[in-house]
């Protein structure tokens, strides 16, 4: 085997993979509602985490207030914070559209402040446990490696979400819509699209993907007011790695890049940390506007 | 990529010939103010002010005078501050050099990690930068000088130039308010300077500045350097105060909150920084207590500066007094 030539059992080496696919599918969620958000309204939406964390915090609501379990969390939380984000949009982020994008960064990273200093308050930093849903409690012993259900509900789901966003923009009418007012909004108002709505809807959309991305993420690690700020800058610095003129290179460079995290900590676990950024200082050497990025 | 849309602008064109005598007087006014405060106020908290006031006049520097948003100015600070107590603790050097090698260690940083950010403009720049800070960050939690979790501790206040002790809060007051008031001096000086003027130009309009013949990322890479410079010997200084380092100064939420003085006192103008840092140092003071909450109230601050508050304090007072300030 290739694994003991290089001195790692395999059980070590997969487990590590599926973790770092694990991580890479929440890259993946979250650079993808960012590339989303940023193809139509120019900005950077430094509340990604913030509202990743507040929908972990929503799923754990529903289940602790309401006795709503994890199946429907999973389509309510990202709805209500979905909306949250709708909210957002047209009282504030509207107003900026005028201005220099990077007010955007400014205003969104306000409003993570205000997020996380909210849940802080109230629920503390300890973190709240989440129950794995029964129906996928267990795992599989595949002989090489135990695999938990959960963690593997957890790959399988964000492909889906990630292929059948990747469908809607690029191959549905909607999708074309979108794209185009990508390029030139002024012309597709003029084709009698209702922009305005659109960019309000896109911007609720890509939050509910963070949101998604949260809840599924509330059983692995305990819901924390912080389990979003140490996320986001790490999926700020796959962005830059994938540039965001590509929802597909958004996906798999979040794919990716979780592995190679993975990988690093079997042969390296003092990199792990810093792997990721290591690779982006690297990309800008070679490929400056990122590897799926345009120029711009 | 302007990040102002007013303040410069609105103001008339600083005189060629030397400082402006309004600013003349701000400063002195300033000075005396400083070097009566340390009577009426703990000398431990003026002096907090002050390295801050140092550090956002900084990061005002590439911002408001070069139009980049960095949003990783932690990184120099922190790890000045942890090279400046490590120099004073391990080395045993005395504090203007403890500070010197801090300030030389963010140059070293500002050097590397602006020369890779300024590839990418506008927002993947405040990106690049994050995640590099962010490294930095990771960096100082593990490395062996660093101490982790607790820091670096009980960093010994030593004699400045050999001789004379610093250990007293109030001869420490004077070290500080000379290498931070100095500082500020010295950033005003570059603003002002012909190289401050092309930078300028720079920022109202990158391609124009390429055709006349500047070498635009040159320009970039020495006032991202500066700053980081300047950021570093504030962070450095900080710790000699301190006589600490810790993970909170090279936390991004350091990088947020040195974003927010600039913004509420007023991008892009000279004394703006000045006026912010002094006021969300005293609002954490005064808040301390109330814990997250400090951390809301700033989000507040951010969300109610960028929707209707753009030019921040000194803008709107300079706009008012149809002076540039």
């Amino acid at each position: 085997m290739m694994f003991e030539l290089l001195g790692v059992p395999p059980q070590v080496m997969m487990g590590q993979l599926l973790l770092g696919l694990i991580n890479g599918s929440f890259y993946a969620v979250l650079s993808l509602g960012l590339a989303v958000i940023f193809g139509l309204l120019n900005i950077i939406n430094f509340a990604h985490g913030a509202l990743y964390m507040a929908a972990a915090f929503v799923a754990w609501m529903l289940l602790n207030y309401l006795g709503i379990g994890y199946w429907p969390a999973l389509i309510l939380a990202p709805l209500i914070v979905g909306t949250l984000g709708i909210v957002l949009e047209r009282t504030m982020l509207s107003r900026l559209y005028h201005l220099d994008h990077l007010y955007g960064l400014l205003l969104t990273f306000g409003l993570a402040l205000i997020i996380q200093g909210l849940f802080r308050n109230y629920y503390g930093i300890s973190g709240l446990p989440y129950q794995i849903p029964g129906a996928l409690s267990g795992g599989q012993n595949l002989g090489f490696m135990f695999l938990p259900n959960y963690r593997a509900w957890v790959v399988v789901a964000s492909v889906m979400v990630c292929l059948g966003t990747w469908f809607m923009i690029e191959k549905t009418r909607l999708g074309a819509y979108l794209r185009a007012g990508t390029e030139n909004p002024t012309l597709v108002g003029a084709f009698g699209v209702n922009v305005p709505l659109m960019i309000t809807l896109t911007y609720g959309f890509g939050v509910a993907l963070a949101g998604f991305a949260g809840v599924l993420a509330a059983p692995i690690y305990s819901v924390n007011p912080t389990m979003g700020e140490q996320l986001i800058i790490v999926v700020f610095a796959v962005v830059v790695i994938g540039g965001m003129g590509s929802i597909m290179g958004a996906i798999l460079t979040g794919y990716m890049l979780g592995i190679v995290e993975g990988l690093t900590r079997v042969f390296y676990p003092e990199g792990s940390a810093v792997v990721i950024f290591v690779i982006m200082a690297i990309v800008l050497m070679l490929k400056p506007e990122g590897l799926f990025g345009r120029r711009a | 990529m302007a990040m102002n849309d007013t303040t410069t602008e609105s103001a008339p064109a600083t005189e060629s010939a030397g400082m402006p005598v309004l600013h003349k007087i701000i400063f002195a006014v300033l000075l005396v103010f400083l070097i009566a405060l340390p009577f009426f106020v703990y000398p431990v908290f003026a002096m907090k002010v002050m390295c801050f006031a140092l550090f956002a006049a900084a990061f005002n520097l590439l911002l408001g005078f070069g139009g980049l948003l960095s949003f990783g100015h932690a990184a120099y600070f922190g790890a000045a501050s942890y090279i400046a107590a490590h120099a004073a603790k391990v080395w045993g050097l005395t504090p203007e050099l403890s500070i010197l090698c801090g300030a030389v260690a963010a140059a070293f940083l500002g050097v590397v990690i602006g020369s890779l950010a300024i590839r990418r403009q506008g927002i993947y720049f405040a990106m690049v930068t994050l995640a590099f800070a962010q490294m930095v960050y990771f960096i100082a939690l593990q490395a062996d000088f660093t101490g982790g979790e607790d820091g670096i501790q009980s960093v010994p206040r030593g004699d400045l130039f050999g001789l004379i002790p610093l250990a007293d809060n109030m001869a420490l007051y004077f070290f500080v308010l000379v290498v931070t008031f100095g500082g500020i001096l010295a950033l005003y000086r570059v603003v002002h300077s012909p190289f401050g003027e092309v930078l300028k130009a720079i920022r109202e309009n990158e391609q124009r500045a390429i055709s006349l013949g500047y070498d635009v990322n040159r320009y970039k890479l020495i006032v991202f350097t500066l700053s980081a410079t300047m950021s570093g010997v504030a962070g450095a200084t900080k710790s000699q105060v301190f006589q600490l380092a810790t993970l909170t100064d090279v936390h991004w939420s350091m990088s947020g909150e040195v974003v927010l003085m600039t913004l509420l006192g007023g991008m892009g103008t000279v004394f703006g920084p000045l006026v912010g840092a002094s006021l969300i140092v005293t609002m954490q003071n005064y808040l301390a207590t109330f814990g997250a909450w400090v951390t809301i109230i700033q989000g507040v601050i951010f969300v109610i500066g960028v929707l209707m508050f753009r030019e921040g304090i000194v803008g709107v007072v300079s706009r008012w007094l149809k002076r540039s300030l």
